[in-house]
């Protein structure tokens, strides 16, 4: 089957705050770069990132050190970070956002005229020894929205190629395995095309979709890492899902930890300050982890509020009206839509809610894709043709729990280190690997199956079974014979979506072909995760276990590699060498 | 209750028709979006854009009983009274004024061509400095209720100047857009950028009608910020 081929020296995939930070890089060298975004790119999940980008620009505190956010890094991934990439993105920080704001990003200020910081969660002055820093740059609690449409802004001018309203939809390798390019969809007119490139970035996000509940949007189907595992290649660390303290209630809409930065705290139904009990320095600005399993502590413990004593309250009107409508103004918006709460007169209704996907395609500082040698086990090796950036991307800086304000650094950080990697060995001369016309049929194998469908279950009932499964199965707290359910549940799902229906076959914008191909993507990820999630046998980060309640570094002080071939869980060795630091050794973690 | 959509696939109707579908919302005052989804379980055919179902990202701009918003932050109750009750029916059309792809799906390329001709993008050509160019919080102030436009649409596709002339008159979301950075203290291309705007149309076919304003689904005041950039263009005609 010959389709048509459109050629680039690099492809990203996504429109995110990554994705288009990487072809802003490229685009300013004058490389030829197409960004492929299913969503015109500012309707892309960072802009719902609210209150800010965590980096040592010493603003708020003159004295402030990179090296202390990298400590804070480290022991927030409960030491499965990677200490050269949180180096890395630590020290590079300042420059980048430095940057970004010389793109015109309109943070919030302070008196002196710089860029305004306020404390998030698990940070510290001195490697924990210096008490709560502030360390998170913001524009008001929009700060992913100024984000992503100065990048956007950035990339008009400097002539990226858009193909918005593109969905890709796998992964094109030759013989050898190399990447060549990825196959993508014109949802407007239904056509599917080649897109060849030396480059193939993925900024395709994360994936909180699996869940039923979850802060993400709908877009958040995890493509990236669907067509990774497609294609035969592994994740890490994804069974570390950061369930995020503050979703309203019912809604599940995010309220930015900037609340509790800026002084709110969370009550339990008699009231109490119930933070306290669990980490007596940090309090509610403990890690994210520490703070949603403690919530779910109150919870199980019959000390919820509502009818159903199924959540907690977010208290903030001892802020003041002043402060609120000046430094949370879209909390206040989103309270009121969502709670029908004026955060100004009554707490927030919160429960801790599915928000972010640690694990993913491994990587380099560079975004270069890695896979093992024997699949689950074995040497790092390339993938020729592939890097990943952003949230589907493990570098790992994140660990097994990721800091609040670092996903916007990270975005930001690597997506610019991808970009800047890229452009050198564009100059050097990069090889394109070039695919026969059956290695391209094979990647529209998938896309034919969903067209010729005659019948069998239909996308919207299979997804809302699945989002139950990992729900009920794979949550804040997890045990084996549950997940073990859980894992038999997905393995009969597979076999249905298989042989799932879609019944519209039309071309032009057909968004329920595109919600089929997601589905297969949210399968593969929730699969991968409830593999990887049982296999895990210890408590880490934000994967808290009844049946190993302890973190065994004896065992599992690395990344858990999973194997989609063989869906085999293996160990990879975590990085502990930053280069101009000393190591951070393991030790206790408590706030 | 009952919900009456447009329809349209240009590859099988031959002209665009209202249907109409029965949900149940069991009493409770959901989002259009909400409604959208459910008959979407029923016929998966429809087409619509939505992304973070929360007011920021700007997918799902529509016309919901006569007037633009966002479907979902729009909850039944606010469409129009006796829709909640199911005494009304919930009426979904497309976004005026733009040509129609499928069914609630507009194409957009007008919008943000428009968009693109005000160079929505800081202009300075000073050396940055090793760290932030430094910006008063006076100054600052000045982008609020400029920067958080999430280009939706649903002002300038309400706005009678832009459907006479949406190819010469920018519309309120350009503008907005304009005067955000015709107000950044960091910007040095005021000259240029005013140069563009001063033409009959550009700008000066705003006839103040403040459709715009009505229907922001964020609370701007697109009308306000022209009126800026109309002073400023009279004080340098000055």
């Amino acid at each position: 089957m010959s389709i048509r081929t459109i050629t680039f020296d690099a492809i990203v995939v996504g429109g995110g705050g990554a994705g288009m930070r990487a072809s802003l890089q490229m685009a300013q060298s004058g490389f030829k770069t197409a960004l492929i975004s299913k969503v015109f790119p500012t309707r892309s999940h960072t802009v719902s990132a609210q209150g800010g980008i965590t980096c040592a620009i010493a603003s708020a505190d003159p004295n402030d050190d990179w090296r202390w956010h990298m400590y804070d890094t480290v022991k927030g991934s409960d030491y499965i970070g990677d200490q050269d990439a949180i180096e890395y993105m630590c020290n590079v920080g300042p420059e980048a956002v430095f940057e970004l704001d010389h793109m015109g990003l309109p943070f919030s200020r302070t008196e002196e005229g710089r860029i305004y910081q306020r404390p998030f969660g698990g940070q510290s002055k001195n490697f924990g020894e210096g008490g709560q820093a502030a360390r998170t740059c913001a524009a008001a609690d929009r700060t992913g929205h100024a984000l992503l449409h100065t990048l956007y802004q950035q990339n008009l001018k400097n002539g990226t190629q858009f193909y918005n309203e593109w969905y890709a939809a796998d992964l094109v390798k030759d013989d050898d395995g190399n990447v060549c390019g990825v196959i993508a969809i014109d949802i407007e007119s239904g056509e599917t095309v080649f897109f060849k490139a030396k480059a193939t970035v993925f900024a395709t996000g994360g994936s909180g979709r699996i869940y039923a509940s979850t802060t993400n949007a709908l877009i958040n189907t995890g493509d990236g890492v669907g067509m990774a595992l497609r294609a035969g290649l592994p994740v890490q660390d994804i069974e570390m899902w950061q369930f995020h303290p503050t979703g309203i209630a019912g809604a599940g809409v995010l309220v930015t930890e900037g609340c509790r930065g800026e002084g709110g705290y969370l009550i339990n139904k008699d009231g109490e300050r119930f933070m306290e009990r669990y980490a007596p320095n940090a309090k509610d600005l403990a890690s994210r982890d520490v703070v949603a399993r403690s919530m779910m502590m109150e919870i199980l413990d019959g000390r919820g509020a509502g009818p159903d004593g199924d959540h907690v309250f977010l208290k903030l009107d001892h802020l003041g009206e002043e402060v609120l409508h000046s430094r949370l103004p879209g909390i206040c918006e989103l309270a009121i839509t969502f709670a029908q709460t004026d955060p100004v007169k009554e707490p927030i209704p919160v429960v801790p809610t599915c928000h972010y996907m640690m694990g993913g395609i491994p990587t380099n500082v560079h975004g270069q894709a890695i896979k093992l040698s024997g699949g689950h086990e074995g040497e790092d090796q390339f993938v020729n043709g592939l890097f990943a950036v952003g949230e589907v991307a493990c570098v790992s800086v994140h660990g097994a729990n990721r800091l609040g304000g670092n996903s916007l650094l990270d975005l930001v950080v690597f997506g610019r280190a991808a970009g800047l990697f890229i452009e050198d060995q564009l100059r050097q001369g990069m090889t394109q690997y070039e695919p026969t016309d059956a290695n391209i049929d094979q990647a529209l194998a998938r896309v034919r199956r969903w067209d010729e469908s005659t019948g069998g279950e239909s996308v919207p009932a299979l997804r809302k079974e699945l989002q139950s499964v990992m729900q009920n199965h794979f949550g804040v707290f997890r045990k084996g014979d549950l997940m073990a359910e859980g894992v038999a549940k997905l393995a009969d799902l597979r076999e249905r979506i298989a042989k799932a229906h879609l019944e519209d076959k039309s071309k032009p914008f057909n968004t329920a072909r595109i919600e089929a191909l997601e589905l297969d993507n949210l399968l593969e990820v929730a699969e991968a995760t409830a593999i990887a999630a049982e296999g895990r046998t210890e408590s880490r980060g934000a994967h808290s276990r009844y049946d190993y309640p302890d973190r065994d570094d004896e065992n599992w002080l690395c990344h858990s590699i999973f194997d989609p071939k063989a869906k085999k869980l293996g160990k990879r060795d975590v990085n502990f060498k930053p280069k101009t630091v000393d190591t951070f050794q393991p030790k206790a973690r408590t706030y | 209750m009952k919900v009456s959509i447009y329809r349209y696939n240009p590859e099988t109707d031959r002209e665009p028709s209202m249907k109409e579908y029965e949900v149940d919302t069991q009493g409770k005052d959901l989002m259009v979006l909400d409604i959208l989804a459910l008959v979407k379980e029923q016929d998966q055919s429809l087409a619509y854009r939505r992304s973070c179902r929360e007011g920021v990202c700007g997918s799902d701009g529509m016309n919901m009983n006569g007037k633009n918003g966002l479907a979902c932050i729009t909850p039944l109750s606010q469409v129009a009274p006796g829709v909640l009750e199911g005494k009304k029916p919930l009426i979904l059309r497309p976004l005026p004024g733009l040509p129609v792809i499928r069914d609630l799906v507009v194409d957009m390329g007008m919008f943000y061509n428009q968009y693109e001709k005000v160079q929505p993008y800081l202009q300075n050509n000073t050396p940055a400095p090793a760290i932030e160019r430094l910006q008063t919080p006076e100054d600052r102030a000045k982008l609020d209720g400029l920067y958080e436009c999430i280009l939706c649409a649903c002002c300038s596709t309400s706005c009678p100047s832009f459907w006479w002339n949406p190819d010469k008159f920018l519309g309120p979301a350009a503008l907005l857009q304009s005067y955000r950075f015709l107000a950044d203290s960091r910007d040095e291309a005021t000259e240029e950028r005013l140069s563009r705007l001063d033409d009959p149309f550009s700008l000066f076919r705003c006839h103040g009608i403040m459709n715009c304003v009505s229907v922001c689904p964020k609370g701007l005041n697109p009308t306000r910020a022209i009126g800026h950039i109309r002073s400023m263009l009279l004080e340098r005609g000055i």
